[in-house]
């Protein structure tokens, strides 16, 4: 360059060079404590499953040391690898949460792959031993949750009938709504649950429609398994109708209305995991879990939930805490009279057909296709 | 609620319910875009717009407290939207189809980003009007309890047709979609007149977002319009740019959306992805019957791209 012919222009361009070099360095002195990337296939204050792993980040946050990135609305495309790239590369995470199930193949293993030295956790539970060793997979039973839910419904409701608001008829969504009836008629013996499916994740017009019909047909108690229940509880309240919740704590929405809610606990589970890297520990590739483990919880009761509910309620969390009950124990017939689960067959938590469910239990009113 | 079954006749209250319940948005979107499209344009961002007011329905009612200025804060940001697409389309060899598109993605994107906040409050609700008084069965009075917009939509509808056809300004537009070289003869402005025509289409689309917002499902979130605005776009060339007719294909629509709930609601569960496909496969069975090879669709304006 001649040096006769430097403008301004160039001394700002050199400038910025610097400056630009100095905050650099600046993120790499910084980097020494742990930087933790969250990334979200949806909004992350969704009152659904996007915010309960948020408030998991929000946890994190709270913690000495710790920075958290987060990027909302990723598609589970290309994308979200740049995006694992740039927490990787930019913002210098050495831990990442991917949250969505569909992340996993191929971005995560891919990504994982190139960089060996970061750490995945992902979320949906899909970790085999063909897959890096630097990825793990998490979930939780949640429908030990839902379970507990279907018990203070059945006590609540007077019309015996239950209402459930599910997206698509895939095995986890048909667990909950079977955990859930189940409890129900532990509780009340003749309840049933009345399923519509609405064929998306996130249909606020069906949802609305289908809690609206629900409540047209008798039923007095909805629960739901869809991205944000927030339509559903809001529409449910209005009509006068209770509601237990899902993802997260939904009371805030209808104080009055709630019963209680199936929730997860990645609040409690993500610092956990955050210690066991710090002390060295390794988490396994493979983390499941339900009340026990501290991965799924429930809402605390409303005020419409009676005394009697209350006590059967706890008692049957106790013993699921304890490992002493089992859901889905047999005989359990589906709702065509075929046996699924014969007589003395307990098919507990981790029990692999059951991540197979096809089939919606005796009591429940509805159709997988 | 003791004893509230009514059993099948929950099927056609509940299409009547969701006719008036879901249709709103169909209705105002589609006589907007009536409006719009008899000037001699079209304008697909509509959906953009949809969501825009949506949106600022709902961020104006959370604010404020008052769930009409959030009607009409959707309205003006409505029009707002149309006049940037009639501004860009006045410019000469512009394509109205292709500047639609844009502003329907632009008004998407710029609701979902200045709309993060408002996913989590609860804003104030646009209130209903009782028609089930008379009624005992809560499934009836829960199904006639309508809302306002509603039922200034439905009035909207003959008075638009009426418009068309006996007043000047409705004559003026019609001239503009039919001829724009016989209104220019006439020494009106076509341009102007298709702003102003754009700019109340817009208006009206804002004002159906509220309704998605403000009433029914009845609060906001990203995946609240689903696509309601493009739809009702299609609507009116199914209604053949005839208001009275945007109207009842409005409800139609409305109520084929809750046909696929309802059935399942009463044990018909088999094959509810093709129940809630009804709106459309109505469309297309309507179209394939209607149309012909040998002329252009009736009713269409001669000015409008597609037909031209």
């Amino acid at each position: 360059m001649d040096f006769s012919r430097i403008s301004r222009r160039h001394l700002l361009q050199g400038g910025a060079a610097l400056a630009l070099g100095g905050t650099i360095g600046a993120r790499t002195a910084q980097a020494a404590e742990t930087t933790i990337g969250f990334i979200y296939v949806g909004s992350r204050d969704d009152y659904g499953y996007n915010q309960a792993h948020a408030q998991g980040a929000a946890a994190l946050k709270k913690l000495p040391g710790i920075k958290v990135v987060e990027e909302e609305k990723v598609p589970e495309t290309d994308a979200v690898e740049k995006t694992m790239e740039s927490m990787i590369n930019l913002d210098g995470s050495t831990l990442l949460f991917p949250t969505s199930f569909g992340y996993f193949s191929p971005h995560v293993v891919k990504i994982a792959n190139k960089y060996p030295k970061i750490r995945f956790e992902h979320c949906g539970g899909l970790w085999t031993e063909k897959d890096p060793k630097n990825a793990g997979s998490y979930f939780g039973y949640i429908d030990e949750a839902q379970f507990i839910s279907g018990i203070v419904a059945g006590y609540s409701t007077k019309s015996g009938k239950l209402g459930f608001v599910a997206a698509k008829p895939i095995p986890q969504v048909l667990r909950n709504i079977n955990a859930f009836t189940l409890g129900a008629k532990l509780a009340n013996p003749k309840a049933t649950t009345q399923v519509i499916f609405t064929g998306d994740w996130s249909m606020p017009v069906k949802e609305a429609e289908a809690t609206n019909s629900l409540i047209d047909q008798g039923v007095d108690v909805l629960t739901c398994h869809v991205d944000g229940p927030k339509t559903m509880v809001e529409n449910a309240a209005r009509r006068g109708a209770f509601v237990c919740g899902y993802h997260v704590n939904q009371s805030p929405l209808a104080p009055k209305a709630y019963l209680t809610g199936a929730e997860w606990n990645w609040e409690a589970l993500y610092p956990k995991f955050l210690k066991m890297i710090t002390s060295g520990e390794s988490i396994p590739n493979f983390y499941r879990g339900g009340l026990k483990e501290e991965i799924v919880k429930c809402s605390p009761y409303g005020e419409a939930v009676s005394a009697e509910a209350r006590k059967h309620a706890d008692e049957m969390k106790a013993k699921l805490v304890l490992g002493e009950y089992t859901i889905f124990k047999g005989p359990i017939l589906d709702n065509k009279g075929k046996t699924v689960i014969a007589a003395s067959v307990e098919r507990g938590q981790k029990d692999p057909e059951l991540e197979k469910m096809d089939y919606l239990i005796e009591g429940v009113i509805g159709a997988t296709s | 609620m003791a004893d509230a079954s009514i059993g099948l006749w929950t099927v056609p209250l509940a299409v009547l319910g969701g006719a008036i319940r879901v249709s709103t948005p169909f209705l105002f979107v589609s006589l907007g875009e009536c409006i719009t499209e008899r000037s001699g344009r079209i304008n697909l961002g509509l959906e953009g717009t949809l969501v825009m007011g949506a949106m600022s329905a709902y961020g104006v009612s959370y604010l404020t407290g008052s769930p009409w200025l959030g009607v009409l804060a959707a309205g003006i940001t409505g029009a707002l939207l149309g006049a940037l697409h009639a501004g860009i389309c006045s410019l000469p060899r512009v394509n109205d189809v292709a500047v639609g598109i844009a502003l329907m993605l632009f008004g998407i994107g710029l609701a979902f980003f200045l709309g993060k906040p408002l996913i989590e409050p609860t804003a104030p609700r646009l209130p209903a009007i009782d028609f089930g008084w008379w009624s005992d069965i809560p499934q009836v009075r829960a199904a006639l309890r309508i809302n306002v917009l509603f039922l200034i939509g439905v009035a909207i509808a003959p008075i638009l047709y009426w418009a068309f056809k006996a007043t000047r300004w409705g004559l003026l537009i019609r001239t503009a979609g039919e001829s724009s070289d016989a209104a220019r003869a006439m020494g009106h402005s076509v341009l102007l007149i298709r702003l102003r025509a754009t700019m109340v289409g817009g208006f009206l689309a804002g004002i159906g977002g509220s309704f998605l917002s403000l009433f029914y499902p009845g609060s906001w979130n990203e995946g609240l319009s689903s696509g309601q605005g493009i739809t009702a776009v299609a609507l009116v060339i199914f209604a053949r740019w005839d208001p009275l007719l945007c109207l009842w294909a409005s409800l139609a629509f409305g109520g084929a959306a809750a046909l696929g709930p309802a059935l399942q609601s009463v044990g018909v569960t088999s094959g509810y992805h093709l129940f809630n496909a009804a709106p459309y496969i109505l469309t297309l069975a309507i179209m394939i019957i209607t149309c012909s090879p040998k002329r252009t669709l009736t009713g269409a304006p001669a000015e409008l791209s597609i037909t031209r």
